[in-house]
């Protein structure tokens, strides 16, 4: 990508990766950071003025589900792309449950030349750890981390076999990247599709308890510790799966994990009006497991915060609760959503943005997360106070399946950079490609 | 009353169940007239919108409807014994051009009639949805009691059965808990759903304890393809058994009544003298059932009642 020169002015650089909070100037030169420090002496270049706003490393989010190819009535590579951009992150890692699944070198590379061509973002694809996403013949691991994938996961299909689990642990070693697990044991889930509780007890649904999840953790923490492998948990919801995975840290398990700005924010309570937006897999529980949650992710128990993008139609949403695919949108709400533990003084700015993007970083093995000087030029803006209406159909994903329609949101990544190039200026849209 | 849809007792508090009950009350008499009608719903178009087969529900919808002089149409869409995704929105949209002045819906899924309520400008009557509410039928059983004991202040009224996949417990604790009376739910934990005590009422794996001074006992069905699993009648029915006479717990011991003997299941179900399943008292409560929903009905179109 050809780059200028840019001129970030006067805002607060916010840069984990160093340390750094202060109010300074940040110069990109080809597609680079070229310095950072208080008065730099502009010239030449485009001038973005920051002031007021948090100058921070482009966000990362490890989770979403781009749905190309095979879903694209759903979302693709372009249009989920653009979404990124728009929330403020300038890079997003797509899951492998497409159609076919990312098993196969070949939709690997299909994604990753897809994703050139029309994502404004950069794109880190999943490989499937078994084959068609089956949970019984493992994938060329190896091969498909040769072509570029940056984790493996069966997202969303739990493997449920254990023997095969713990031969995926093992392997996953000659592969060097983390195996991310959707810890959801199906045979307690069952038909639940909202927490068990009182909620669900009052709705009349099939309740989803949270000990499916906690036992599922509990097991590939066991799995993964044997193996010595890297584990990490994909969307953590309950108190119990937080304490377990903050105990087999302790220990010297090498286990990150992430959580969703759905999980931080709501409860099962938000379920009470039979709205399909709010079905989610694992579902919103309840308020202790969200502030189990919220607390894991201020004391780095839950290392990233990642949306779990599941874009789906709205004629697939608007059906009856239990026949509904669970799964929300994030991507263009994330920001918002998760300012709030900073306004709530519960996540320090620079925290908030370490979870976003250096940790995110960190546990793909790529580059991001940091503003020093040599750096690849991935920078967001975030203007914290900005108040906005969020409308799904104005939004730049194809679907529109979000528990926030019609709220006032407040903060928003206001410009964004992938590579020193500025791909998205809340005033003037996504600029590329 | 959550605008003027009736989708679930526990919306509504005990004045608007008192108005609802004291309505069919007054249909009473109207059921006994040579000609049973009445004009206040008269040039009106109800719609049963039933997506789960109910001859006895929608018939008794019908009745209502008929005997407030509506015009009821049934509307039955094609239902498969499957899941199967329909757009709730469609439908409504469907509905909405027909131009009803009420639409009642009974289907599988909890939560299907708020939603159908939720785009639809007329009023939604809950006939039935999954496991959620069945308003009209614990109006109905309320009616029933009162009927029979002339008041709810005071009166325990025990629910036996599978209480995790009923609608009817659900609602028949909300009213019966908004009416003063006091409720127990009865049965293995397995049926018990979680939290079901945040509702107001008292859990009981105890058939025997659950019973003991229950003016009103009701008796769920228990529908054998819900068992997922769980072991047959012979073993539930253990739990009725008196326990051993000397349990090995510490500081179990065998419940006596007020006279000192000990309960026994049969003298409990006895001393109730509620709602015992004989045939004559449930074809009256059918007949009852249309006046409660007469009440129902009037109460959604309340604004055009006429005295």
């Amino acid at each position: 990508m050809a780059s200028g020169r840019i001129w970030i002015r006067g805002g607060r650089v916010l840069d984990p990766s160093t340390g750094r909070d202060e109010v300074a100037d940040l110069l990109v030169e080809d597609g680079k950071i070229a310095a950072v420090g208080a008065g730099l002496a502009a010239s030449g270049g485009e001038v973005l003025e920051a002031a007021g706003a948090w100058v921070v490393p482009g966000f990362i989010d490890l989770h979403v589900h781009l749905r190309e190819p095979g879903q694209e009535y759903k979302e693709d590579i372009a249009s989920g792309g653009r979404a990124a951009v728009a929330g403020g992150f300038s890079a997003v890692v797509c899951m492998a449950n497409t159609q076919p699944a990312n098993d196969d070198p070949s939709v690997t590379e299909y994604i990753l030349d897809r994703a050139r061509q029309e994502s404004p973002a950069r794109v880190y694809p999943v490989g499937a750890a078994t084959r068609g996403l089956a949970g019984e013949v493992m994938t060329e691991m190896v091969a498909l981390v040769d072509a570029g994938c940056v984790a493996l996961s069966d997202d969303g299909k739990t493997i449920m076999d254990s023997g095969v689990m713990r031969r995926v642990f093992e392997y996953s070693q000659l592969a060097r990247v983390a195996i991310i697990t959707h810890a959801e044991d199906r045979t307690l889930v069952r038909e639940g599709v909202v927490n068990e509780g009182p909620v669900s007890t009052r709705l009349g649904l099939p309740g989803n308890p949270s000990i499916a999840e906690v036992i599922h953790v509990a097991r590939d923490l066991m799995l993964a510790e044997l193996a010595g492998a890297h584990l990490h948990v994909a969307h953590v919801s309950t108190a119990g799966a937080v304490d377990l995975i903050r105990r087999a840290r302790e220990r010297g398990v090498h286990v990150t994990a992430e959580v969703t700005p759905h999980h931080l924010a709501l409860t099962d309570e938000a379920t009470l009006g039979y709205d399909t937006n709010t079905k989610m897999a694992p579902p919103l529980r309840s308020e202790t497991d969200m502030r189990a949650c919220r607390a894991g992710l201020a004391d780095g128990t839950l290392d990233a915060i990642a949306t779990d993008h599941a874009p789906h139609a709205v004629h697939e949403k608007d059906v009856e609760f239990t026949a509904a695919p669970p799964g929300v949108i994030g991507l263009e709400t994330a920001v918002p959503v998760t300012l709030d533990l900073v306004r709530a003084n519960e996540l320090a700015p620079l925290e908030w943005v370490r979870r976003l993007s250096t940790n995110p970083a960190r546990i793909i093995h790529r580059a991001g997360g940091s503003l020093a000087v040599g750096a690849a030029a991935d920078i967001a803006l975030v203007d914290p106070e900005r108040r906005w209406i969020y409308d799904p159909a104005k939004g730049f994903s194809k679907s529109r399946n979000s528990p926030w329609a019609g709220r006032e949101m407040i903060g928003c990544a206001i410009a964004t950079l992938v590579g020193g190039v500025l791909v998205w200026d809340v005033e003037r849209g996504v600029l590329l490609p | 009353m959550t605008g003027r849809d009736l989708l679930g007792i526990e919306g509504l508090d005990r004045t608007d169940l008192e108005r609802i009950l004291e309505t069919a009350e007054r249909m009473q008499e109207v059921g006994r007239r040579d000609v049973k009608k009445v004009p206040t719903l008269r040039g009106r178009t109800l719609i049963n919108l039933f997506f789960e087969a109910s001859t006895r529900t929608r018939t008794s919808f019908e009745i209502a409807g008929k005997r407030l002089s509506a015009d009821v149409v049934n509307f039955t869409p094609s239902s498969s014994s499957l899941t199967k995704a329909e757009s709730i929105l469609d439908t409504a949209m469907t509905l909405d051009a027909m131009d009803p002045d009420a639409v009642i819906v009974r289907h599988k899924v909890a939560g299907v009639p708020k939603r159908i309520a939720d785009a639809l400008a007329a009023p939604v009557i809950n006939a039935g949805d999954g496991a959620h509410e069945h308003p009209t039928q614990a109006l109905l059983d309320c009616f029933t009691v009162k009927q029979e004991k002339g008041r709810f202040d005071g009166l325990t009224v025990t629910i036996i059965g599978d209480i995790t996949h009923s609608r009817v417990a659900r609602s028949n604790l909300y009213a019966f808990t908004k009416l003063g009376a006091e409720v127990r739910l009865a049965a293995p934990p397995t049926m018990l759903p979680t939290g079901i005590e945040s509702l107001g009422a008292k859990a009981y794996t105890s058939l025997r304890e659950a019973l003991e001074g229950a003016d009103v006992v009701m008796v769920l069905r228990i529908q054998q393809e819900r068992l997922d699993g769980q072991p047959r009648r012979r073993d539930r029915a253990r739990s009725r058994r008196p326990p051993p006479e000397r349990d090995p717990r510490p500081g179990a011991q065998r419940r006596r009544g007020a006279d000192g003997r000990p309960v026994s299941v049969r003298g409990a179900l006895g001393e109730a003298r509620g709602m015992r399943a004989s045939g004559a008292r449930s074809a009256r409560q059918a007949s009852e059932g249309d006046r409660a929903r007469v009440g129902v009905v009037e109460e959604v179109r309340g604004e055009e009642r006429d005295g």
